[in-house]
């Protein structure tokens, strides 16, 4: 087996692909979140400015997902062909999900009458909630694991996606978007829809805190095996302790006024959150409970060699440039949103 | 029906929907980076107003195109996860580089495209517009490498059998570089272009007509002219190396396009006709010999027919391909004919004093969308049984475990997704287009009647942003 820097090209190829899902948690979490909390303003001018706040750079964002889908076809198409085929009913509503916000952000703005607006906020509003719940129900899920057959295929029913701790996971997804959204909208805006912003913030700090410490104590009584990893290696409690001063971190920064450490903390809070994750499964990419010789690995459903090879010269040569034109977009739109004639 | 054909046919509904939106992006990429730069250059206002009018629309198409695009990303997975795992290996790649290389480029860019002509200053902003073009031209770089792959696999060895079998990557340029890509990566660029001209022309024929911003209209109208000139013309020797192609690397294919079944005789080039794929007969106005002619320079040489495959390696809808094609190649020959007629009579300076002819251009936004649909269910269902060209069927690329009642669900939810998205994307357009390339706010804003898309700015600009 080829190694790099004295990791094999699979694993690197696994931190590439967590690398990607992160940042496409992070950056389209805080859209998902703003759109979520999308209804609770009420002025039409605050919810123009809370979808422009947005509105340059949300498709930036959502690029990480399809480079986390093409990530996963090109190194681990086993478990593409899997987790997508199986995944097959809540992926649809997913990407329906995708469709409307994407066309509800483009056509609310086009028309003036108050109907039509209202009519793509709520669109646009339970798009976004659609979007992060089926996202987190299928994070849960996988957590679990799901029953595969010796093709590595699905072989259970789609029904038993919607099980408590999916659906807990569903529910803390939602709630962790909605807090990095506030604080995003917060670093984003001014005066009156500031303090607003400010109220629910807090509001979905808690939401969050006590969604994650539920889902967290239902894994510890019900699922204990996944938390085998952890104390079996004690040195790796770092993480979940670095997680809760993150979390910790976030009502403390926001107290404090300084809203851009809170939000990068409740980005670190995301991405320590998939690394736990990610410890949690390990080697797994899709665990079957019942029979775990069909599980999927990161060593079972692995592309060849060569194209290993070819994929993290790609990723060496693409990340730079992603990351060149990502920040000199972000950095034409920092400061606080002004509209234009060309604004939504 | 079956879990196969259900699959096939959303597939080829939703592909069939998101590519109106691709070529229209790319075209009309190009004709933005011409205006821009035409702006930049003279300082024309008109330039201005016309590239600020067409990012509007730009905006409003990418949307849609990247909405529908997704979802094809994962339909790989979702439907066809046999395949997936068979040709995840080389074609993985491709996805992955065309997300690293292109869709980031584009989406990126796109920001200071729309929101960005107050914010950078001129040069970063055109800068803006050709990465735009570019990471649209990427993007389609990749994934027609991909489908050229499936059509003419080259640079891989097959490892593994039965349902774990696999094709995995030998040399990668052979694999980017196999028979069929360069001619046909050109192809859908050209057709792409072709989509944006024609869009452009249409509108300005349709203001000409209405005797609306004809300052604006009337130059715009030219440049695309010209554009779609030198392009339909392009286009015909494009389309007849990818025939070249077909003819050397997929025969099966070629016998269907012109329906020619009889291996020992000469093949006719038809110009419409229909086949009887039971009696295997084709009927219609054809040039005798044509179709050899074509391949291989001489009337009476012989072309491998389909009576050369077995029943089952053949495409089994005949007719469909035939016809398919010979939409595309009259669509094309009418896009010459077209744009020639405008350039000679532009000539003649009478290019604007033909009512009928500007309702045919009005009109003829239709023609390329029709041909790049007609030119891909020609690809792929001439491609037919296989997906991937005589090594792995259709039927047994699908994924095991999704059941007809899923794709019935699915396909329901997608045709009337789509629908709605269609009819509001056409509304949204229309009300574009009346409205037309004027500034908000100014004196022919209001005059021209149409309402403002943004009817708060006025007292933004003069009341503090207060709200809640
Ligand atoms: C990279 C892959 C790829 C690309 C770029 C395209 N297709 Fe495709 N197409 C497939 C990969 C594919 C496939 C997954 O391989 C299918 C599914 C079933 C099959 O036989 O091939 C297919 C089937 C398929 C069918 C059904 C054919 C049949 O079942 O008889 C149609 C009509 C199209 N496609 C149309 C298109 C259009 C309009 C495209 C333009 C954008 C296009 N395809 C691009
Ligand atoms: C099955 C095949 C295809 C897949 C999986 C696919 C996938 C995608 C995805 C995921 C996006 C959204 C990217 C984003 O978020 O910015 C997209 C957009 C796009 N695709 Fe496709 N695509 C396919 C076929 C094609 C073809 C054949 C072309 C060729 C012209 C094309 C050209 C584009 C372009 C230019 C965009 C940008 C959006 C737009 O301009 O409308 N795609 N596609
Ligand atoms: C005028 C003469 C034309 C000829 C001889 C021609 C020829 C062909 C051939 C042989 C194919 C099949 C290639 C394959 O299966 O590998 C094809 C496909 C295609 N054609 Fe054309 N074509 C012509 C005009 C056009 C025009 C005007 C357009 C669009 C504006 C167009 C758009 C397409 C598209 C999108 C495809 C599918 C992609 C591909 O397979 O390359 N064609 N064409």
């Amino acid at each position: 087996m080829q190694t790099f820097l004295g990791l094999d090209y699979n694993l690197w190829w696994y931190l590439v692909f967590g690398a990607v899902i992160s940042g496409y948690a992070i950056l389209d979490g805080f859209d998902l979140g703003a759109g979520s909390l999308h209804l609770f303003l009420k002025k039409e001018e605050s919810r123009r400015i809370a979808m422009n706040a947005i509105g340059p750079i949300w498709d930036g964002n959502e690029v990480w997902l399809v480079i986390g889908g093409g990530a996963l076809f090109a190194g681990f198409p086993v478990a593409y062909a899997a987790i997508f085929s199986a995944f097959y009913v809540p992926f649809m509503v997913f990407l329906v999900g995708l469709i409307f916000r994407a066309v509800s952000i483009e056509f609310r703005s086009k028309e003036p009458m108050l109907w039509w607006r209202k009519a793509w906020d709520i669109v646009y509003c339970f798009a976004s909630i659609v979007i992060s719940l089926s996202l987190g129900l299928m994070l849960g899920n996988v957590v679990e694991g799901l029953p595969l057959d010796a093709n590595h295929e699905f072989s259970g029913n789609w029904l038993s996606f919607f099980n408590p701790f999916a659906i807990l996971v569903s529910i803390t997804t939602l709630a962790l978007f909605m807090m990095h959204g506030a604080i995003f909208l917060m670093m984003k805006t001014e005066n009156r829809l500031f303090v607003k912003l400010y109220v629910l913030a807090n509001d979905f700090i808690i939401f969050f805190v006590v969604s994650f410490v539920v889902t967290t104590v239902y894994t510890l009584l019900y699922l204990p095996h996944l938390s085998d990893f952890i104390r079996s290696r004690p040195g790796y409690f770092i993480i979940p302790l670095l997680m809760i001063l993150s979390i910790a971190n976030i009502p403390r920064q926001v107290k404090k006024g300084k809203y851009r450490y809170a939000f990068i903390s409740s980005a670190v809070t995301i991405a320590l959150l998939l690394i736990m994750v990610a410890l949690e499964v390990f080697p797994y990419l899709l665990y079957s409970p019942k029979q775990p010789v069909n599980s999927i690995t990161v060593y079972n459903a692995a592309s060849s060699e060569k194209t290993m090879h070819i994929l993290l010269i790609m990723a060496l040569v693409g990340t730079p440039l992603v990351g060149i034109y990502t920040s000199f977009v972000f950095w034409t739109f920092k400061g606080k949103v002004k509209l234009d004639e060309m604004s939504y | 029906m079956n879990v196969e054909i259900l699959a096939r046919i959303q597939f080829a509904f939703t592909i069939g929907f998101h590519y109106i939106y691709p070529p229209l992006s790319i075209g009309l990429g190009l004709m933005l980076v011409i205006l821009e730069g035409l702006y930049l250059k003279t300082g024309d206002r008109i330039y201005e107003m016309a590239v600020r009018f067409w990012i509007r629309i730009f905006a409003l198409i990418f949307g849609i195109g990247v909405a529908t695009g997704i979802i094809m990303e994962f339909e790989f997975g979702t439907n066809w996860a046999t395949y997936s795992k068979y040709v995840g290996d080389i074609f993985g790649s491709a996805l992955a580089a065309e997300g690293i290389f292109a869709f980031a480029l584009e989406s990126g860019f796109l920001g200071i495209l729309i929101f960005g002509w107050n914010r950078v200053g001129p040069r970063v902003h055109f800068f803006s517009t050709i990465m735009v073009f570019f990471g649209s031209l990427f993007s389609a770089v990749w994934i027609v490498v991909a489908n050229s792959w499936q059509q003419t696999p080259a640079g891989f060895h097959i490892v593994g059998e039965g349902m774990n079998a696999r094709a995995e990557i030998v040399d990668f340029w052979a694999m980017v570089f196999n028979p069929s890509s360069v001619d046909r990566l050109l192809h859908v660029w050209i057709g792409s272009i072709l989509a944006g001209a024609f869009l452009v022309l249409s509108v300005n024929a349709w203001y000409i007509l209405h005797k609306k911003h004809l300052e604006i209209a009337k130059p715009t109208f030219r440049i695309a002219l010209t554009v779609a000139a030198v392009f339909s013309l392009l286009q015909l020797f494009i389309g007849h190396r990818s025939a070249d192609g077909v003819a050397r690397y997929q025969p099966a294919k070629l016998a269907a396009m012109e329906g020619h079944y009889d291996s020992s005789a000469k093949a006719d080039m038809f110009l419409f006709g229909f086949v009887d794929n039971k009696n295997q007969k084709t009927s219609g106005v054809s040039i005798p010999g044509g179709l050899s002619f074509l391949v291989h320079g001489d009337f009476k040489a012989p072309i491998t027919g389909l009576d050369a495959f077995k029943p089952e390696d053949r495409p089994s809808q005949v007719n469909s391909v035939f016809q398919f094609y010979h939409l595309m190649v009259i669509l094309g020959l009418g896009m010459i004919g077209l744009s020639l007629l405008g350039c000679w009579l532009w000539w003649k300076k009478k290019l604007f004093e033909y009512r009928w002819l500007l309702w045919v251009y009005a009109l003829s936004v239709l023609l390329p969308q029709l041909a790049n649909q007609a030119g891909w269910f020609t690809a792929e269902m001439g491609r037919q049984p296989w997906v991937v060209y005589g090594l792995l069927r259709t039927s047994d690329a699908l994924s095991k475990v999704v059941t007809a009642n899923q794709i019935v669900f699915s396909l329901i939810l997608f045709t009337l997704v789509y629908v709605v998205l269609f009819a509001l994307f056409l509304f949204l357009l229309n009300r574009k287009i009346q409205h037309g390339p004027v500034d908000h706010g100014t004196k022919e804003d209001i005059e021209s009647g149409a309402r403002r898309d943004n009817p708060l700015l006025e007292h933004e600009h003069q009341e503090p942003i207060a709200a809640e």
